[in-house]
């Protein structure tokens, strides 16, 4: 089907490919005056072709001057795809049209040249363009624009990024009164949400839906190995997935984390006898690396690529023709957008497998394939728009030049997150920008921001704003360490943490980029590892964001586990649920399993709240705050998606007191004042918002000692300034993300009073996993006083230093 | 390990042994250059013969600075806490001399530029008091403060100074900020061995280096000891 409006050049060209205009892309095409539209479309759909038709055609006529069309996705490599693909239609026309990307790795000559002379395409993301939008000639480089086209849209509205871009959009919309907005996202549980974002407020949003496809070719992969009681690698795996790998011409697959890719990988290059061409890809390598990997698989040169979420976004792979997913895939909508990466040709079947790593997550993958056939998606709404992306736009707006405090008050409010922002709120911010808003006024004479005669704000030292630009952006997940070859050049392999760095000395072993490597030294940026050729080495643990698993898929193993048998699931997980059964019990929709019992040298409680990672973690904080309080001298928690592991010196054996309803608020109350969550939360917010600036013009050599942790800012605002903005930021945040308390209260309204407590001597089988999950959490109260106390004898004794 | 042992510093009997008051304090004693010494569990080192208190790298008036050379406004209140802790330990152990072993003040300008409050309450410490102003690699020079102000200073067997030289001996120093992990978990630390001790930063800004950095490693004598600190300082041998 031709649209009409489609000029011949045009026509030539698809039919010249063999190629159909798509309905949604006529559509799209169409409706190119719309103010705003969304489009819903499968991978593989020709989305951003729709998104790009209505400025070729427009362009196509020549005679537009400077910048047409703004591209933004999230993903930079994704901006340099686009730009490879845009150029086929562009030559092959000869259109007069002249494409570029600008990215954080675009040489800065160029980007400077843009500036002054951008192309009418632009291919960009969030980050780069609220820098553009830094710099005192914004106006004229946008000058001109037509359309805007954000790209993989769902992606960015469940993140800060997102909420910078609405931002920088209302800005943009300012000086471009005429700009119209696109729109291009994968399926999603709710695109009105994304549509109210897209849009500039109240302005509608249509939303068009292509045709979804057929249903995805989807199972659980049958192993002739057992998967483990416990662990998340899916090693077991291992022989069937390579199996599969000959099998197939390009196989992804995906890990949950960075650390098991790794581990994968490494096991998984061990048994590749016939060395196939495999590649490892995570964002926590070296870029150099991860160029290589995604050219060799664009080349058909790859037969399969262990990778995280670093892939989840809308690149075109090459000839992807299986999707492995290892480990409990923890969200519906996510595991139907990675299945989606498997055969991008349109109206085909995506073909995928699901490797539960675990017993666990054999249930776990049963009902997300259960939820995926039902096209059941889940996710939660996001709330307003957070004021520490604020905070920091407004330096950011600082920068580019004086400004008006109501017509910037007036511009915030068009962009949907921020449409509820009351004015007192805004204001609040500016004052924390301008002064630090202390309730102690001491920067009199130092405020960021100073106002003129006429009321307008700017910086009061120019210095100020290249601080502010290097600082810019809202992923600011933790300090990370690069890591180098000592030897031939020092070739950088990535970066690793900089807790767990701290912990390496030296002649440890860990694995990075899927080689073993020895920590050799640290140096003033960098660690020096050299190669090393050991059997078992460290996990580095990698930056990178832990999944809470949803609360329609946690729904769907509770009401699994009330069934009297399990004929869906293998044999070996079945029984394992039998014997949970007959050992303790299982947990139910309605009910509160708490189990008690020694286990390690300590006292165990277990609490299967099913909540979600980030809620069980908070129970964990607020259990064991209460339980120091009680006497029960708790040394630390481990929390996952379905239960919280408590340790201590003693057994907790009524649990009911510490469960209560009241007594959990009242724990949040308190407890807000100093746990490590809380100041995780905080540290994000205050990098967010310029309270801590990471980054600076020269590092100072000498260096480390010279910054101080963010937790020294929070413990100080709590003592001497408990009201200040950024401690009422630190708290709503915690209410959303990492802290996650109404699914606490989704908990507690669920089971009500039907809390069951078993009292066991020795582990469950349903418990043991519990084990070995990482991320464990220390308390800080007598107990852990009480382990220095005897770790510093012990080491004091070892040395023959005891006293 | 002999070796080790042999170039370890020994510890007191006991800290009671030294000065009544340090038990509260949760301070532990050690000898250094023949002198008995103290290190408090809040990060100041106490001379009960001397009746002197030390403390090392205030960076009174940082957050000042950080905004006056156009960073960010940050809680304008780790002065105060610094002060308050260190009225705190100066009551704790009624010191009559107090030496501040350098980067006292975040730069010159920040000692120049101290609140009048904070001005005053500097003076009210020092009444009755020896008090000496090290120099340090941010605060060069004497500033307009009342107190003795000195490269370094030789008292008993020790010489004060800021940072810590190849050959000291004796040698007490600051301006490294040392920490050591313990248990799980960071805290600031003394570093000790036979010929010289480094405090760690005593300020409420302050960031800390490991002492397994090559800078403290190379330093410090093998079987050197981390004081670390917290509710009550304890010894440990210093993680390389």
């Amino acid at each position: 089907m031709f649209s009409p409006a489609l000029p011949p050049a045009f026509e030539d060209w698809f039919a010249s490919r063999g190629w159909q205009v798509h309905p949604h892309q006529a559509e799209m095409l169409a409706r190119a005056d719309d103010p705003s539209l969304l489009l819903i479309a499968p991978t593989g759909g020709g989305k951003t072709l729709a998104g790009f038709l209505p400025t070729l055609v427009d362009l196509a006529e020549g005679g537009h001057h400077g910048l047409h069309t703004l591209y933004i996705s999230p993903l930079k490599a994704l901006a340099a795809d686009i730009r490879r693909n845009l150029s086929t239609p562009v030559e092959e026309m000869g259109l007069p049209i002249r494409v570029e990307d600008r990215t954080g790795d675009t040489p800065s000559s160029r980007k400077r040249r843009q500036r002054a002379d951008p192309p009418h395409i632009l291919l960009t993301t969030p980050e780069s363009l609220a820098l553009m939008l830094t710099f005192e000639d914004a106006a004229r480089t946008f000058a001109g624009l037509k359309r805007v086209v954000v790209d993989e849209i769902h992606a960015l509205a469940d993140s800060k990024r997102g909420d910078q871009l609405w931002l920088a959009l209302a800005r943009l919309q300012r000086l471009c009164p005429d700009m119209r907005r696109v729109g291009l996202s994968a399926t999603v549980e709710d695109p009105g949400a994304i549509a109210a974002l897209l849009a500039r407020h109240p302005d509608p949003c249509d939303i068009l839906y292509a045709d979804p496809g057929p249903d995805p070719d989807i199972r659980m992969l049958e192993t002739e190995e057992r998967p483990p009681w416990s662990g998340g690698g899916g090693s077991f795996a291992i022989p069937a997935i390579l199996d599969e790998i000959r099998r197939h011409r390009i196989t992804l697959i995906f890990h949950n984390t960075r650390a098991q890719a790794e581990i994968f990988f490494h096991r998984l290059w061990m048994a590749n006898e016939e060395g196939l061409p495999i590649g490892i890809h995570h964002g926590s390598l070296d870029k150099v690396q991860r160029d290589r990997v995604e050219k060799a698989m664009v080349q058909g040169r790859l037969r399969a690529v262990v990778c995280t979420g670093s892939l989840d976004l809308g690149i075109d792979w090459g000839d992807v023709d299986l999707v492995i997913q290892v480990g409990a895939p923890k969200n519906v909508k996510r595991l139907v957008q990675r299945i989606g990466r498997a055969n991008h040709r349109y109206n085909a079947p995506s073909k995928a497998l699901l490797v539960p790593a675990n017993r666990f997550e054999v249930v776990e993958c049963v009902a997300a394939l259960e939820a995926v056939l039902e096209r059941d998606l889940d996710g939660e709404p996001r709330g307003p728009g957070p004021r520490d992306v604020l905070c920091q736009h407004i330096l950011a707006t600082a920068c580019a030049g004086p400004f008006d405090a109501d017509a910037l008050y007036a511009e915030v409010t068009t962009a949907g997150a921020y449409a509820g922002l009351t004015r007192a709120g805004f204001d609040q911010c500016l004052d924390y920008c301008a002064t630090g808003g202390y309730a102690l006024r001491a920067y009199d004479r130092w405020q960021r921001l100073v106002q003129d005669g006429s009321g307008a704000w700017s910086l009061r030292d120019p210095r100020a704003a290249q601080l502010i630009r290097m600082n810019l952006g809202t992923i600011h997940d933790s300090d990370k360490v690069k890591v180098r070859m000592r030897f031939g050049g020092g070739r950088p392999l990535g970066e690793i943490e900089e807790h767990f760095a701290a912990q390496l000395v030296r002649g440890d072993t860990f694995l990075i980029g899927g080689r073993i490597v020895r920590y050799e030294s640290l140096k003033e940026t960098a660690i020096e590892v050299t190669r090393a050729s050991v059997k078992k080495p460290k996990i580095a643990t990698y930056a990178g964001t832990k999944f809470a698993t949803s609360t329609q898929l946690s729904h769907r193993i509770l009401r699994m586990f009330e069934q009297d048998s399990w004929p869906e699931l293998p044999r070996h997980t079945a029984e394992w649920l039998a014997l949970q059964r007959e050992m303790s019990s299982l947990p139910q929709e309605g009910r509160l399993l708490v189990e008690s019992f020694p286990f390690d040298g300590c006292e165990q409680l277990c609490v299967y709240g099913f909540a979600g990672r980030n809620a069980m973690q908070t129970l964990g904080l607020i259990l064991t705050k209460r339980m120091e309080e009680m006497g029960l001298d708790p040394l630390g928690f481990v929390a996952s998606d379905y239960a919280v592991l408590i340790w201590g010196l003693e057994a907790v054996l009524d649990p009911v007191p510490l469960l209560d309803r009241a007594a959990l608020h009242e724990g949040l109350e308190r407890w807000l004042a100093g746990n490590a969550v809380m100041k995780r939360t905080f540290r994000s917010s205050a990098h967010i918002a310029q309270l801590l600036q990471r980054n600076a013009p020269q590092a100072r050599k000498t260096g480390r000692q010279a910054t101080f942790s963010s937790d020294i800012l929070y413990d100080t605002l709590m003592k001497y300034d408990p009201d200040h903005l950024l401690l009422d930021i630190t708290r709503e945040e915690a209410m959303r993300g990492l802290v996650d308390f109404g699914r606490i209260e989704e908990m507690l309204a669920r089971v009500g009073d039907r809390i069951d407590v078993v009292r066991l001597d020795r582990v469950t089988p349903l418990a043991a996993p519990l084990f070995l999950e990482v991320g464990k959490v220390p308390v800080e109260g007598a107990a852990r006083e009480r382990m220095v106390e005897e770790e510093t004898e012990r080491l004091m004794a070892e040395a023959g230093l005891g006293s | 390990m002999s070796a080790a042992r042999g170039a370890a510093p020994r510890p007191s009997a006991s800290p009671r042994d030294i000065s009544g008051n340090v038990k509260m304090t949760g301070g532990y004693g050690f000898t250094l250059a023949g002198e008995t010494l103290v290190a408090l569990a809040s990060g100041a080192l106490w001379w009960p013969e001397r009746e002197m208190l030390v403390v090392s790298d205030l960076h009174l008036g940082k957050s000042e600075r950080i905004a006056r050379l156009g960073g960010a406004a940050l809680p304008p209140y780790e002065t105060y806490d610094t002060l308050e802790r260190l009225e705190a330990d100066l009551g704790r152990v009624s010191a009559r001399a107090v030496v501040c072993l350098g980067d006292s003040f975040d730069d010159r300008a920040a000692a120049e530029g101290l609140p009048e409050g904070v001005v005053d309450w500097l003076v009210r410490l020092q009444a009755g008091r020896r008090w000496s102003w090290i120099e340090g690699n941010h605060d060069p020079g004497p500033v307009a403060l009342g107190g003795a102000h000195l490269a370094d200073m030789v008292a008993g067997g020790l010489v004060f100074r800021h940072i810590a030289t190849p050959g000291g001996a004796g040698e007490v120093s600051g301006h490294y900020h040392p920490k050591a992990r313990v248990a799980g978990v960071s805290r600031r630390c003394f570093l000790l061995d036979r010929s010289r001790l480094i405090l760690p930063a005593y300020g409420t800004y302050t960031g800390g280096l490991w002492s397994h950095d090559p800078a403290l490693s190379g330093l410090m004598a093998d079987g050197a000891l981390a004081i670390v600190t917290g509710r009550v300082a304890r010894a440990m041998p210093m993680p390389r």
